[in-house]
């Protein structure tokens, strides 16, 4: 649908009128609600886009998320990966208005300092890739924490973060365009489901 | 000296809530000429503005978790019903071993503006449980009695389904029905080789124009209500018409906590909390009727005391509260790999299912009583938060193969919901905690809630079933229950369905039950209850169609009382 020519205003105009209209049902016509849906969309797309200030991370400590968000989902062949999807500043902005999220996070990316300082004598981002891996390796997996209890925490930690970045990831545009979703919009018919291969 | 802000005229009718019973009150009554006064909880709501439909979760920051995420332990942050399980400043209290979870909606039109639009009659038998099988109580009216109202409601409001035969799920007055999707189409095979039923969902969603609303567009999303009504919602489907006689008044922010009784023992007041000055008012009417959802319309009751009623009005059985009931609920998932031989194609269809599985082992004798239906869900849903919850935690890992995985889940996934009937129990109910008050000064309710074996051995039943349907499908059975713990067979919370009812019953008995035939009080007669508390029984069948049913048949027989001057 175009929407060239027509203003902001004039759509906002439309929808009151109808909603007031003296039409028994409050209801407002289709086009102008898929039409004002459209400009809002527009309006977000073109604002303007600065060096994100984490809210409630430490830069030390948000620069770690962003590492550990691309690790868990990964840009590939096909798609993006969490960091272009705007996951760390989505986790950011939920932990920064949640208690118990940043004990869980904030709290979380301490206990894996702790660990490396343990382990390699160096905090998590001083460390080796493979020193990295080898960490996320061991708590990326229940069955570590059943072995070596001493993971036990740090097992929890990454169980939650990976849920939030799995979200993050998978509520943006690149996300829901890697699983191939098609819909939310309108249409007059419903033709059901395409024929089943045999 | 303190001075009660008092209505300036005494309306006929004063409407308590604005949901499913009290929308269908109000119109009825205002179209047979009565005024109405009608108190809310909750702000109004403004659809074009209030609606999320057709939003992406990018285009909000929190991308429908909700501030701090804690709308994903409620419906997520693109559902209407501006309520929770918990409301802020709203407490109630759950006695020692009893979890129950209440969630109430604070806005003009309740939880229709969210609700699943499923819309079940309850079968003939339904009415006749103790006849049936000696568990709880018969109905004081028939599914005849009740039969010509389904037909109204469902010729007014709209529903899509088909004519079926199944005893268990009587057929109604229909719209047609979507086609299937592709996972319906094959759970439906499934279920024929396994001899369960599985029909069209009977739904409350127009499939074409009716009564001047406009077709479903199928975005799939009724839950966040609907712009062009397209759905069935009290605040725009029945509250519209009402206010279109002039003889509707709504105010909203107006939390009810007392009914005033006059000398003669009638009802001649609502006192209630503008919650915006924090006052105290007081509307007058001739008629009360009470519609504010089970437990809330229970606890105004009980919070009505009077020398007359010194357990609160309409209570001199000691039976409001008693009796509730939830639906019972367990829920499973499957892979499908049949599936993912699907190319990506639009699969939003109508909110909610196109088809599902009516309780099908009527005939046949089963280790607990009466039955369940279950919902079905899945496909290329729209992604959301919690999303790929579960496979995170089977999956674990990360990288790659973790993005690889959430592609293969993503569109092969089966789900199903089992909704059952809860048996009444003296273990279950609410009463007024004598030591908590609310942020408005009204004292809350505490709830006692037990599961008993007949549920169990339902949950159970679910489970076997969504296992079996999903093996025929030649897929995974996902889901992991167990018989012990907090949630045996995957038996969620009472009141985690929210078809909370029963706390008011109707009855023919004026000694043991509430309410009479038409949800009027024996005990004082221009009081009336038309939400989910008068059902004597929760069969599987969601209530909203059935208080739409008893809300209209009472409104009739209250302005009938009303033009005879018996109120």
């Amino acid at each position: 649908m175009a929407i060239t020519g027509i203003s902001r205003r004039d759509v906002l105009r439309t929808l009151a009128m109808s909603a007031a209209g003296g039409s028994v049902l409050q209801v407002i016509p289709l086009e102008a609600a898929e039409l004002a849906h459209q400009m809002v969309h527009k309006e977000r797309a073109a604002a303007p886009t600065t060096k994100y200030a984490p809210k409630y991370f430490s830069a030390r400590q948000f620069e770690m998320l962003t590492w550990l968000c691309d690790a868990i989902v990964p840009k590939d062949e096909k798609s993006g990966g969490a960091v272009e999807a705007g996951a760390p500043e989505f986790i950011d902005l939920l932990t920064s208005e949640n208690e118990k999220f940043q004990l869980a996070l904030g709290g979380g990316l301490m206990w894996l300092d702790n660990y490396c300082v343990d382990q390699y004598q160096k905090t998590f981002m001083e460390c080796a890739p493979e020193q990295r891996k080898e960490t996320l390796d061991l708590i990326a997996f229940r069955r570590n924490a059943r072995k070596d209890h001493s993971l036990s925490q740090g097992v929890a930690f990454f169980a939650f973060l990976r849920k939030m970045t799995c979200d993050g990831y998978y509520t943006s545009k690149i996300g829901i365009a890697d699983l191939e979703y098609i819909g939310n919009v309108t249409r007059s018919e419903w033709p059901g489901c395409p024929p089943l291969p045999e | 000296m303190f001075q009660i802000n008092r209505s300036p005229k005494t309306y006929d009718v004063c409407v308590i809530g604005s949901g499913a019973g009290g929308g269908m009150a109000a119109k009825v009554l205002t179209e047979g000429g009565l005024n109405v006064v009608m108190l809310e909880a909750g702000p109004q709501v403004y659809p074009e503005k209030d609606y999320k439909m057709l939003m992406w979760p990018y285009e909000l920051p929190h991308r429908g978790a909700g501030v701090g995420g804690h709308a994903s332990e409620n419906f997520g942050e693109f559902l209407a019903p501006n309520g929770a399980w918990q409301i802020e400043g709203e407490p109630y209290t759950s006695a020692a071993g009893a979890n129950f979870q209440w969630f109430r909606s604070r806005i003009v039109g309740g939880r229709t503006n969210h609700w699943g639009r499923i819309a079940l009659r309850f079968a003939p038998v339904d009415f006749q449980s103790k006849t049936r099988d000696g568990l709880g109580d018969d109905w004081p009216i028939t599914y005849d009695d009740l039969a010509p109202y389904y037909d109204k409601v469902e010729s007014y409001i709209g529903v899509f389904g088909t004519k079926e035969n199944v005893p268990s799920a009587p057929d109604g007055v229909f719209l047609p029905p979507p086609k299937p999707r592709c996972t319906e189409i094959l759970i439906k095979k499934a279920c024929d080789k396994l001899n369960i039923a599985c029909i069209p969902a009977r739904l409350a969603i127009l499939t074409k124009a009716h009564n001047g609303r406009l077709p479903c567009h199928y975005c799939g999303q009724c839950g966040r209500g609907c712009t062009t009504a397209s759905n069935f919602s009290s605040s725009q489907v029945l509250l519209p018409p009402a206010m279109a006689t002039g003889k509707l008044t709504l105010i909203t922010g107006a939390m009810a906590r007392e009914i005033v009784l006059n000398k003669d023992g009638k009802a001649e007041a609502v006192s209630y909390i503008d919650k915006a000055t924090r006052t105290e008012k007081r509307v007058y009417a001739k008629a009360m009727v009470v519609a504010a959802s089970a437990c809330e319309s229970a606890r105004l009751l009980l919070n009505s005391k009077s020398t007359l009623f010194p357990d609160g009005l309409g209570n001199s059985t000691g039976n409001v509260g008693k009796y509730l009931t939830d639906s019972v609920g367990s829920d499973g998932w499957g892979e499908v790999p049949a599936l993912e031989k699907m190319p990506p194609h639009n699969h939003d269809g109508t909110g909610g299912m196109h088809y599902y599985i009516p309780w099908w082992k009527f005939d046949r004798r089963n280790d607990f009583p009466r039955g369940y239906h279950i919902e079905m869900g899945g496909g290329r849903e729209l992604p959301g938060v919690g999303m790929f919850d579960d496979l995170c935690d089977d999956e674990e890992g990360y990288g790659a193969s973790l993005k690889r995985r959430a592609r293969q889940v993503y569109g092969n996934t089966v789900g199903f919901a089992g909704r059952g009937e809860m048996i009444p129990n003296p273990d279950t109910y609410c009463e007024l905690d004598p030591n908590k008050v609310d942020q408005w000064g009204i004292p809350v309710l505490r709830f006692h809630f037990k599961w008993s074996e007949y549920e169990l051995r339902q949950a159970r039943d679910m489970q076997e079933t969504f296992k079996a349907i999903i093996e025929m499908m030649g897929g995974t059975y996902r889901t992991k229950t167990r018989i012990d713990g907090q949630y045996p067979f995957g038996i969620l919370e009472g009141g985690k369905i929210i078809h909370e009812v029963g706390t008011a019953r109707m009855g023919g008995d004026p000694k043991t039950s509430v309410l009479n035939a038409y949800c009027q009080s024996h005990d004082v007669k221009n009081v009336f209850v038309t939400d989910g508390a008068p059902l004597v029984s929760n069969p599987d069948k969601n209530p909203t169609l059935t208080i739409m049913a008893l809300s209209w048949r009472a409104s009739e027989y209250l302005l009938e009382e009303a033009k005879k001057g018996s109120l």
